[in-house]
């Protein structure tokens, strides 16, 4: 950002304080989503914050976006709306034009475009898509603000994601172990797992906490479970 | 209106040779084949009295309306092509609507209808467009000037009425309005003979279906345009079935 | 071949009339002049600042309904310069609607939502707006301001009645909107919110219970922020309608200053 008073102090006014508008702003929040062989569950705590104030205890940041495909988004609140509104949109615009609804796959390439196309005003969002692709198999994607978009098994986004990362990867993809076999991982021990990182990120982030929803998806539809976490 | 087909009836903006616009008669022929619309201003309001003529037994009740609102405060009865009034109505809203964005305070009538008066006179100006083929009466009430009331012809001419009547039947209801004594008469009592004249002067021949449009702006419902309620309105028009037998009734008395 | 003139674009049929098919704008006319004419890229400068601004707007909701609360003092700067800038408004007979931050931005917006309600009452078909759905049009209007950078700075908090059930939600000048049980903007998110969370953790308020709370939150941040003001509006919003209450005024009691001491 070009600075007046940092770049070319000789035109800075002395005296007069300018005000910036900030159109962006960091309402926190964290989702953390993991697939496995035949069902998804993706989850996201429901507080919503501005610095140092909640604004509210239970917000929910899960978009079911058809039948086999949720998002959960994390970040700028007001660009979060925006953005998924738009979506829902598109989703709806898609299943008129082709009769039926997308596919998650679909979807993740849609989401990365729509993005993109914002590339130099992001939406400043953290994303991470979870639901069952063609094959029936769970499937999760995540995104930078500007449309990168990567398939994986497991992620954590939001305010509390660089802590859970690290904790997924040891207790999913088993990183940093010795003598161990990969095995499916099972429903109940996923949703387990995103109950524990949860509670362990409401610790130690001030972003995440109160309580979180979980939605599980499956090949009969889609589930939801809520969670208490701490209030503080 | 002897000389058809003289080709000086073909553009709005030709005159004939003996100065007439025969785009502009014409418009106000479209006007004559519509029902009738009264408009009555008392001294606490004004009511407005349209017979709507229901062409089709499959229509809604209630259906294409022929009285409207302009802003809170102004109401208007439409006689004429209805497309053509709804766009009338259209304008004057946006009229409307732009003074109180201007000026902040409810647009004063006057004004209102030397705007709508200008715009339909612009359309008779030009051989691109055709004049609008409908005539609307426009009231108000306010606190400081009473009540008020126009009515704007196809040509663009506007004036302020006591009484006023387009459409089918209006040599006949002018008539009856003549023999009221407006001024004096309140609202509650115009409605009334709105719904009685408009009753009156319907041809039951000619027309087989009508439906009694009631509208009110006064004191009474503070300057606010409104419907004329449904018991209020069910009153005057049994009234003025009552009068309309008795009438009848008096007629095979005398034969 | 210049006298042809250009063939590919010929001159309009006639100059300074009506245009078929759209409305006729009178030269001199008031929608020609005046910023709305103009595309926003016209301007260089946008509004980076408040200038006369308010305070808090608190939000409520009990069990029939919703009251929303806020002082009647415009700042300028840490002037307190006009001391009756009502901001609590009757939309229609569903929707009350608080706001705080620029005095002109609401104002302006102000007029525009009263416009809107007279356009639907034209209508005539006895529908209106409800108050999500206000609360959805706010959202997109504030963020498409501010997308714009050049933003409409205010808190907007719409409390209604929703198909018989409360609602209360709030809007802020980058268009983030949220619903909850108690809101309060401004340094009241700081002073209030606490006050109004605990009521609402306890349950069963009802409107006497939650007319009294909201005033004593005014109350507190009457002591405590230095741009509140003690003349208050209220209003309170049920299914038998709408009401704004008469302007009011909190009595302040300066006898417990002299306990506080800083050190």
């Amino acid at each position: 950002m070009l600075n007046v008073s940092g770049n070319f102090p000789e035109y800075a006014v002395p005296g007069a304080k300018q005000v910036r508008f900030e159109p962006y702003a960091d309402n926190g929040g964290s989702v953390v989503a993991i697939a496995g062989d035949d069902y998804a569950v993706i989850g996201a705590d429901t507080r919503l914050s501005t610095g140092f104030s909640i604004y509210t205890r239970e917000q929910k940041k899960l978009f079911k976006l058809s039948e086999r495909t949720v998002l959960g988004a994390t970040g700028c609140w007001c660009d979060t709306l925006t953005l998924t509104r738009l979506l829902q949109a598109r989703m709806q615009m898609y299943e008129h034009d082709h009769n039926k609804s997308m596919s998650t796959p679909a979807v993740a390439q849609m989401l990365s475009t729509m993005l993109y196309y914002k590339r130099f005003f992001p939406y400043y969002v953290s994303n991470v898509l979870a639901g069952l692709d063609a094959d029936g198999k769970g499937c999760v994607y995540s995104y930078d603000p500007i449309g990168h978009c990567e398939r994986s098994n497991y992620r954590a986004g939001g305010s509390a994601g660089a802590q859970l990362q690290p904790l997924l990867d040891n207790q999913i993809g088993l990183k940093n172990m010795q003598n161990v076999t990969e095995v499916p991982l099972p429903r109940e021990k996923a949703l387990a797992l995103l109950k524990d990182v949860f509670i362990s990120a409401a610790e130690r982030d001030i972003y995440t906490g109160d309580c979180i929803y979980i939605l599980i998806i499956t090949a009969n539809g889609i589930q939801e479970e809520k969670f208490e976490l701490r209030k503080d | 209106m002897s000389s058809i087909g003289t080709g000086y009836d073909l553009s709005a903006s030709q005159f004939s040779p003996d100065g007439r616009v025969f785009q502009v008669e014409y418009a106000a022929k479209a006007v004559e084949n519509s029902g009738t619309v009264i408009g009555l201003r008392g001294k606490d309001g004004v009511v407005f009295g349209v017979e709507k003529l229901v062409t089709s037994k499959l229509y809604e009740p209630g259906a294409n309306k022929r009285i409207f609102h302009v802003d809170e405060h102004v109401g208007m009865a439409v006689s004429g092509l209805i497309s053509d009034a709804r766009q009338i109505v259209e304008t004057a809203r946006s009229e409307a609507s732009n003074y109180r964005s201007q000026y902040g305070i409810q647009v004063p009538l006057k004004y209102l209808n030397e705007r709508v008066s200008m715009y339909m006179h612009a359309y008779t100006l030009y051989s691109a467009v055709r004049p609008y083929g409908c005539s609307v009466v426009m009231g108000t009430w306010t606190d400081y000037e009473g009540p008020q009331m126009y009515m704007l012809d196809p040509s663009g001419v506007s004036f302020s009425y006591f009484g006023c009547a387009v459409g089918k039947a209006k040599q006949a209801a002018k008539t009856e309005i003549e023999k009221l004594k407006l001024a004096d008469m309140s609202v509650k009592d115009l409605v009334k003979e709105a719904a009685r004249i408009i009753y009156l002067v319907h041809d039951e021949l000619k027309d087989k279906q009508f439906e009694l449009e009631l509208s009110w702006v006064s004191e009474a419902t503070k300057g606010k345009h409104e419907l004329v309620p449904r018991e209020v309105a069910s009153e005057a028009e049994n009234l003025a079935k009552q009068a309309l037998a008795d009438i009848e009734d008096s007629d095979e008395g005398e034969m | 071949m210049a006298f042809m003139g250009d063939t590919m674009n010929p001159a309009p049929l006639w100059h300074n009339g009506p245009t078929p098919g759209a409305f006729y704008n009178f030269p001199g006319n008031s929608s020609t002049y005046g910023p709305g004419s103009h595309p926003a890229s016209d301007f260089k400068a946008h509004s980076a600042s408040p200038i006369t601004t308010t305070t808090t707007v608190i939000g409520l909701k009990f069990d029939k309904g919703v009251v929303i609360a806020a002082d009647t003092l415009g700042s300028y700067g840490s002037l307190a310069r006009f001391r009756d800038c009502p901001r609590v408004m009757k939309v229609n007979d569903l929707i009350l609607l608080g706001n705080g931050g620029d005095y002109a931005d609401f104002q302006y917006l102000k007029d525009i939502i009263e416009q809107k309600i007279i356009d639907e009452k034209c209508i005539g078909d006895g529908l209106q707006l409800k108050p999500r759905s206000l609360h959805c049009w706010l959202t997109r209007v504030l963020y498409n301001k501010r997308s714009k950078m050049d933003p409409l700075w205010s808190n907007y908090v719409v409390a209604g009645i929703q198909d018989g059930e409360p609602f209360l939600g709030a809007v802020d000048k980058l268009g983030t909107a949220y619903e909850d049980a108690a809101i309060a903007t401004g340094l009241g998110a700081y002073m209030a919110t606490p006050l109004l969370r605990e009521a609402v953790d306890k349950g069963g308020l009802d409107e006497q219970g939650a007319k009294a709370l909201v005033q004593k939150c005014l109350e507190v941040l009457y002591y405590r922020d230095a741009r509140a003001f003690q003349r208050y509006q209220l209003g309170v919003v049920t299914a038998d309608g709408v009401t704004v209450e008469d302007l009011a005024e909190i009595t302040p009691r300066w006898e417990l200053a002299h306990m506080i001491h800083m050190k």
